[in-house]
């Protein structure tokens, strides 16, 4: 197989360029048209093993990664960390190298390590995934926003997008960070500053301490989940007081000056970070973005798999 | 000396002397006789050989007192697969130090006189470099009661500490310094203040910022160091700062001194020649507590060891299993081996840039830790403890953790070029280590 044209490993988007960025992206185009068919399956990669490697609990991206990978008629195996070898204590790179030594073709890993992707890529041959490492990055996740993004602007030129929340611990966060600015769009963030890196001015954002002023100021919202145990680490008071001082609620949309596009990598903790009727209200496409995960991973392991992007029509069948 | 074992000559032949608590520095030659020096500085001649005379060619290298390290993890008792007192010793003369300070993190921990009689015992049979035991503050190092100061030092302990460890109970640091008076011995203190650390596997910034690592902000150390600065103008009692990483430290310790508060001060080689940006790519070799800061903190801490703020420089030696290295970052140990390339560091990032001389590396090396924690050697001056060392300032080498003495290979200087290696080391008038022999 040729060498891909995102290289050996999809890790994060720090170190993409934007053409690469944008070659997922319009790779991901006519893949979304196979989920839409009666019969969601073609033979692209056929006969290639992939094992959805979690080491952390995921039901929504592990699903997600394996309707692609079906859909793209590969053979799929998920391992979980309970219950695998890995509770018995093997370690992350023992497990790979075994993994490995059974010939599968890639390896798609959702670790609670930041860094854990890379660690595994660097001592495997299979080309590796990152599906959520620590809280360092997400690239898919941030492929599929920038998709869903593209696809309501046209471009992401110039777009006001704020992410808004636990940058801190958000792994989601960073990889739309590096996306965004590599794609043109303006950056911003909105958060309490103890959710917030000490060294984010350095990041080349936007820093807004008040939500209404995010508000005032973005074509798009980027509403991170609020992990409930951040609550029990002492770096918000409450959750009750997070949602009124901080939370998207509707009564802050309206008055905004424009329609926001209210997005939001789920799961949502209604009544804290979102409002029901902000999440499910005209403006969110928070189920595109759902949809669209599909089709991203489907262009990411197509990619990644040597396919041709000038084929990518083809391929689907 | 009986017949039998004929009385020991050292001469070291034709090398810079340079010995800065005596001012010296010529050419010349060194003669240690029944372990102790009997001749530094200009030439001998012929020496009349009444015994064994080992004679070692010095010509073109640098001749000092032994290196002393007041801060390394020789793991024994407790974790002998990752290193020994025998390896460790080894290692340290390897390196070129006479003399190394054990510090008592061990499994048990060093907090008892007969735990440091142990490691004297380990050290006399690995005859290689001195091995020194510091004892604990505090029984099992769990900051709570005191350990007993005055049994282990009278069964050799040169200093207490509870390193690995910050002391997080200020009333115990100030009783520690208090009660160590009556000794006259240094309280050693790692300065992390725990709530801010706690978690955190790097320096606190942009890096951290991007890796999406925790970081260990400035102020975790230096809130500590502006503590027992003050603890130690209250009680009057030694404090020495392990391993400084910041310019704010620094600032610090220089308001100390200034006020003649009893305060001195280390540094690592690593602190001085990396920065954080060696963490890229989840390199944990370069995860070590305190961690890996800025430029400008390399730039405050190499002022400082060239003005004296930093009286010393000390390795913290901490070899780890490779298998415990190989995994995910933040579950990595942090610590790294420092004794067999501490000198070449030292040469690379501060002689050879012109910030110090090779008179400040000795006296940083060997003469200040002896005058710090009050240890024989540091002088070659006549009658003094024969403890020598030999180098070599323009050896360019590559770094290759598979061919250190020590047992750990978790060096972040793997791969590197350096200069400046030892090439004789002499503990007590004898040979305990020569290169390439």
């Amino acid at each position: 197989m040729s060498a891909a044209a995102i290289g050996k490993d999809l890790l994060g988007l720090e170190h993409l360029t934007p053409e690469q960025i944008t070659l997922i992206l319009d790779t991901a185009v006519p893949f979304k048209e196979i989920s839409e068919r009666a019969i969601k399956k073609v033979p692209t990669l056929r006969g290639m093993t992939i094992v959805n490697l979690f080491f952390e609990a995921s039901t929504r991206t592990r699903i997600s990664f394996e309707f692609a990978e079906k859909r793209l008629s590969a053979d799929t195996v998920n391992v979980a960390a309970s219950g695998s070898s890995v509770s018995k204590g093997e370690t992350l790179v023992d497990t790979a190298r075994n993994l490995e030594a059974m010939k599968i073709d890639m390896v798609v890993i959702r670790h609670q390590g930041s860094g854990a992707a890379r660690f595994l890529a660097d001592r495997i041959q299979s080309n590796v995934i990152n599906a959520g490492d620590g809280t360092h990055e997400h690239p898919t996740q941030g492929l599929l926003d920038l998709l869903t993004l593209r696809e309501r602007f046209g471009t992401l030129s110039g777009v006001r997008v704020c992410l808004c929340g636990d940058v801190l611990h958000s792994r989601v966060a960073r990889s739309n960070l590096w996306g965004l600015q590599k794609l043109g769009a303006e950056v911003a963030v909105c958060g309490p500053r103890s959710l917030l890196p000490n060294a984010i001015d350095e990041l080349g954002v936007r820093v807004f301490s008040r939500i209404e002023e995010a508000i005032e100021w973005a074509q798009a919202l980027n509403i991170l989940r609020l992990q409930l145990e951040r609550m029990q680490a002492g770096y918000i008071p409450s959750l009750r007081e997070y949602n009124r001082v901080f939370g998207v609620t509707r009564e802050r949309l309206e008055r905004a000056p424009r329609d926001i596009v209210i997005m939001h990598p789920g799961p949502m903790n209604r009544g804290v970070e979102i409002d029901s009727d902000v999440a499910d209200g005209p403006h969110s496409v928070i189920l595109d973005q759902v949809t669209n995960g599909v089709a991203v991973r489907m262009a990411v392991l197509y990619l990644l798999a040597g396919g041709r992007p000038e084929l990518a029509e083809a391929a689907k069948g | 000396m009986a017949d039998t074992t004929a009385t020991p000559l050292v001469l070291l032949r034709g090398g810079r002397v340079l010995d800065p608590s005596t001012g010296l520095d010529e050419v010349g030659d060194v003669l240690l006789r029944d372990g102790k020096v009997e001749h530094a500085g200009g030439s001998l001649g012929e020496v009349r050989r009444d015994g064994d005379l080992t004679e070692v060619d010095c010509r073109g290298l640098v001749v000092s007192p032994g290196f002393i390290d007041v801060h390394c993890h020789l793991r024994e008792p407790g974790r002998e697969d990752v290193e020994t007192i025998a390896t460790g010793a080894r290692a340290a003369a390897a390196g070129g130090f006479t003399a190394v300070c054990a510090m008592p993190n061990t499994d048990p921990v060093t907090d008892n006189q007969a735990a440091v009689g142990f490691i004297i015992r380990q050290a006399q049979l690995a005859g290689a470099a001195r091995v020194y035991p510091i004892g604990a503050i505090s029984v099992g190092q769990k900051g709570e009661a005191l350990a007993e100061f005055g049994e282990m030092i009278g069964a050799g302990a040169v200093a207490v500490s509870d390193d690995g460890k910050p002391v997080a109970s200020a009333q115990l640091m100030r009783t520690a310094l208090e009660y160590a008076r009556a000794f006259n011995i240094p309280v050693a203190d790692h300065c992390e203040e725990p709530t801010l650390a706690r978690g955190g596997a790097m320096n606190e910034g942009i890096v951290s910022a991007r890796l999406g690592l925790k970081g260990i902000p400035d102020e975790a150390e230096e809130i500590m160091v502006i503590r027992d600065i003050l603890l130690s103008r209250r009680t009057g009692g030694h404090v020495h700062l392990c391993h400084m990483s910041t310019k704010g430290s620094v600032e610090l310790i220089r308001w100390g001194k200034e006020r003649g508060i009893r305060v001195t001060a280390e540094v690592c080689p690593h602190h001085i020649s990396l920065t954080e940006d060696a963490v890229e790519g989840y390199n944990t070799n370069a995860k070590m507590n305190p961690p890996l800061r800025t430029a400008e903190d390399v730039a405050a801490l190499q002022e400082a060891v060239k003005d004296g703020t930093i009286d010393l420089v000390a390795t913290d030696h901490a070899p780890h299993h490779y298998d415990e290295k190989e995994r995910e970052f933040s579950d990595a140990p942090n610590g790294i081996v420092g004794l067999e390339t501490a000198l070449a560091v030292l040469v690379t990032h501060l002689v050879a840039p012109g910030i110090i001389s090779y008179d400040t590396l000795v006296d940083r090396m060997s003469c200040s830790p002896a005058r710090v924690f009050g240890l024989p050697g540091g002088t070659l001056r006549k009658g003094s403890v024969g403890d020598v060392t030999v180098f070599d300032p323009t050896a360019g080498w590559t770094v290759d953790p598979a061919q250190f003495r020590t047992k750990g290979r978790n060096s972040p200087y793997n791969g590197m070029s350096l200069t400046g290696r030892a090439m004789c080391t002499v503990v007590g008038g004898r040979i305990v280590y020569r290169h390439n022999a």
